[in-house]
């Protein structure tokens, strides 16, 4: 339950932007060890954001200071109107965090650790029962019974830790990587729920990722994460058009073949004489593949295989180096 | 925006998570009632014959009489060790983290940690009186003695559950959260719950004597079997009194502190669950 007395708790900017998620000058260090170097970004309500970040980056970080679990040492933020430093209790209020790591009670049921966040969350008896039978629904744990929640796999404790965080319609949700460790159908069911959520409750999600494949499935706005900075801002489509890392592997019946096909394309080609293969600049729509198989001879071609920009490319692109643990 | 809080309410959903929790780990309820019981039947029955002319005084008839209050004693200890295992698991497993993301009253997370702890622990002190009884332990104590006992014993184990939940947060493993304390709970062996300290050679008796189970013991003892108490229980009640003091204090700055490097959920975890 939620007194507004109407007074203003918030930062003045974040209440004229509408923005849902506010962060202004946002620094971090652990002893001499600088991981967040003043990070500025805004997140409209009602949408999803992705921050793209390898190991180490500072995403968990990023998340623990917007949750209020954490202090940081320079900057401003605002969930919802309310600051982070003087309204936490506001903030806590209207937000629902999932860690990287689950946060369930092992020693409870699935509906026993839903029931206890709808009490702390002070919904009147029935709706809490109502509403945690929907969820265990939804997130296909209906049927777990009264085992506790050390018996889960892996992915059903990820599934009921993300029913914990939304028991009490929260308005603003961080996923830390919400994903990592499902399987690839466990991935897609959560993607599945995660756009539903945005769908039908109008929340605004802050998800962090190490893909840039998931960030593109579920999130309006990227920002890249590297070194503390962000790096690059926009769109998974705006990302990837920056990102040269797009191409088609062709693998050749022949020499002469790869040869006569090296000679068409010119410099958009790189070739690897021992394998056949010749690799050529492309994305992935189905017009460039058609452009790309138009002046060749198919015939000698034995394998096709089209590579999408991933977070490697992106992170070479983007910072020079590869995507690999940053400490 | 003021968000309305709710102390009672918080709390008691956390003492019904908190005794839920106790009640399925079986093991740590079977360690809190079974350690005192075993060096009741070890020290009755095997050392008692050895051990029973040393004691032996108008009082205290028989051995399990002098013993048994040591042994009571030596639960709330045990209780420490389950108090700070759970602490540490919950610190561990992430879902703290997650209630202080949450809007509630935060104090709640320590206050029924506590509140459960002290109730399971006080529980297993009967279970080992009960037992005590069908062995052939006798009180002469009447009503207000007993219930003396009783606010004794109330008092120990809380502040002893401070002083374990402390350990338990401020723990950067189960295991050393469940390990750690072992060495208090056979403290009181080495005090005067076994034999008298004046049996005993000057320098470990000193420690004997000085050590903050002694005078709890000794005013336990008193109130059950009659025998002589002096100062022994302004003592007892200033060395609980410390200890759980301190026990808070060093809580709370630990609850409090922030940017805690996680833990990953030790053995002691799975071996809780197991239960
Ligand atoms: N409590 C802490 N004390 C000291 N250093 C820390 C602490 N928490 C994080 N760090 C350091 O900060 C950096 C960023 O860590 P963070 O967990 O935010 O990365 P991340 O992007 O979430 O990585 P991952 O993808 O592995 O989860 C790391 O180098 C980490 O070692
Ligand atoms: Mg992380």
């Amino acid at each position: 339950m939620i007194k507004t007395d109407g007074k203003p708790s918030g930062n003045a900017a974040a209440g004229r932007t509408g923005a849902a998620i506010e962060v202004r000058g946002l620094r971090k260090s652990f002893g001499d060890h600088v991981v967040l170097a003043g990070i500025d970004l805004s997140v409209p309500a009602g949408t999803v954001f992705a921050l793209l970040g390898p190991n180490g980056a500072g995403k968990t970080t990023m998340v623990r200071i917007l949750a209020t679990l954490s202090a940081a040492d320079a900057g401003e933020v605002a969930i919802a109107g309310h600051d982070i430093v003087r309204d936490p209790l506001a903030v806590r209020s209207v937000i629902g965090v999932t860690g990287q790591f689950s946060a369930i009670d092992a020693y409870l049921s699935a509906e026993e650790n839903l029931l206890l966040m709808a009490d702390l969350w002070h919904l009147p008896r029935r709706a809490g029962r109502q509403r945690s039978a929907e969820l265990l629904e939804l997130f296909d744990l209906a049927g777990v019974g009264p085992r506790p929640a050390f018996t889960f796999s892996g992915g059903m404790q990820r599934r009921l830790d993300l029913a914990m965080t939304l028991i009490g319609a929260p308005r603003v949700i961080f996923l830390d990587e919400p994903t990592t460790g499902l399987d690839p159908r466990g991935r897609r069911t959560m993607w599945e729920l995660i756009r539903r959520l945005v769908r039908t409750e109008a929340v605004t999600i802050f998800l962090t990722t190490q893909y840039l494949e998931e960030a593109d499935q579920l999130a309006g706005l990227v920002a890249v994460l590297d070194h503390g900075a962000v790096v690059a801002q926009g769109t998974a489509a705006e990302l990837k058009r920056r990102i040269p890392g797009g191409h088609a592997l062709l693998t050749f019946t022949s020499a002469s073949a790869l040869e006569a096909a090296a000679r068409q394309f010119g410099d958009r080609a790189s070739r690897n004489d021992e394998a056949l293969t010749l690799q050529v600049a492309s994305d992935d729509s189905a017009r460039s593949v058609q452009d790309l198989l138009a002046g060749i001879d198919v015939d000698a071609v034995r394998h096709v295989a089209l590579h999408t920009p991933d977070l490697d490319d992106v992170f070479l692109t983007l910072t020079g180096q590869t995507g690999k643990e940053q400490s | 925006m003021t968000v309305k809080v709710y102390p009672l309410r918080d709390t008691s959903t956390m003492l019904r998570r908190n005794i839920k929790q106790e009640l399925r780990d079986k093991v740590a309820i079977g360690a809190i009632i079974g350690i005192p019981v075993l060096f009741l039947l070890l020290f009755v029955y095997v050392f008692g014959g050895a051990l029973k002319d040393s004691v032996r005084s108008a009082s205290t008839p028989a051995y399990i009489d002098y013993v048994l209050p040591g042994l009571i004693i030596m639960t709330a200890a045990a209780g420490l060790i389950g108090i700070s295992t759970q602490a540490s698991v919950d610190m561990t497993a992430g879902i703290i983290d997650r209630f202080r993301t949450m809007a509630i009253f935060r104090p709640s997370i320590l206050i029924a940690r506590i509140a459960a702890s002290a109730l399971q622990t006080l529980v297993a002190m009967v279970a080992v009186f009960v037992i005590a009884f069908a062995l052939g332990f006798r009180s002469d104590a009447g009503l207000m003695r007993w219930l003396g006992a009783a606010g004794l014993l109330a008092f120990v184990t809380v502040s002893l559950a401070c002083l374990g939940l402390a350990f338990g947060l401020a723990a950067k493993t189960v295991a050393s959260a469940s390990n750690g304390p072992f060495p208090l709970v056979v403290l009181p062996l080495v005090g005067s719950g076994i034999v008298p300290t004046s049996t005993m050679p000057a320098g470990l008796r000193y420690f004997a004597e000085y050590q903050p189970f002694s005078p709890m013991i000794n005013t336990l003892r008193g109130l059950l079997l009659g025998t002589p108490i002096g100062w022994s229980w302004l003592i007892a009640l200033a060395w609980c009194g410390g200890l759980g003091l301190l026990g808070l204090i060093w809580s709370v700055s630990v609850f409090n502190r922030r940017d805690r490097q996680r833990g990953t959920p030790g053995p002691g975890f799975s071996a809780a669950a197991a239960g």
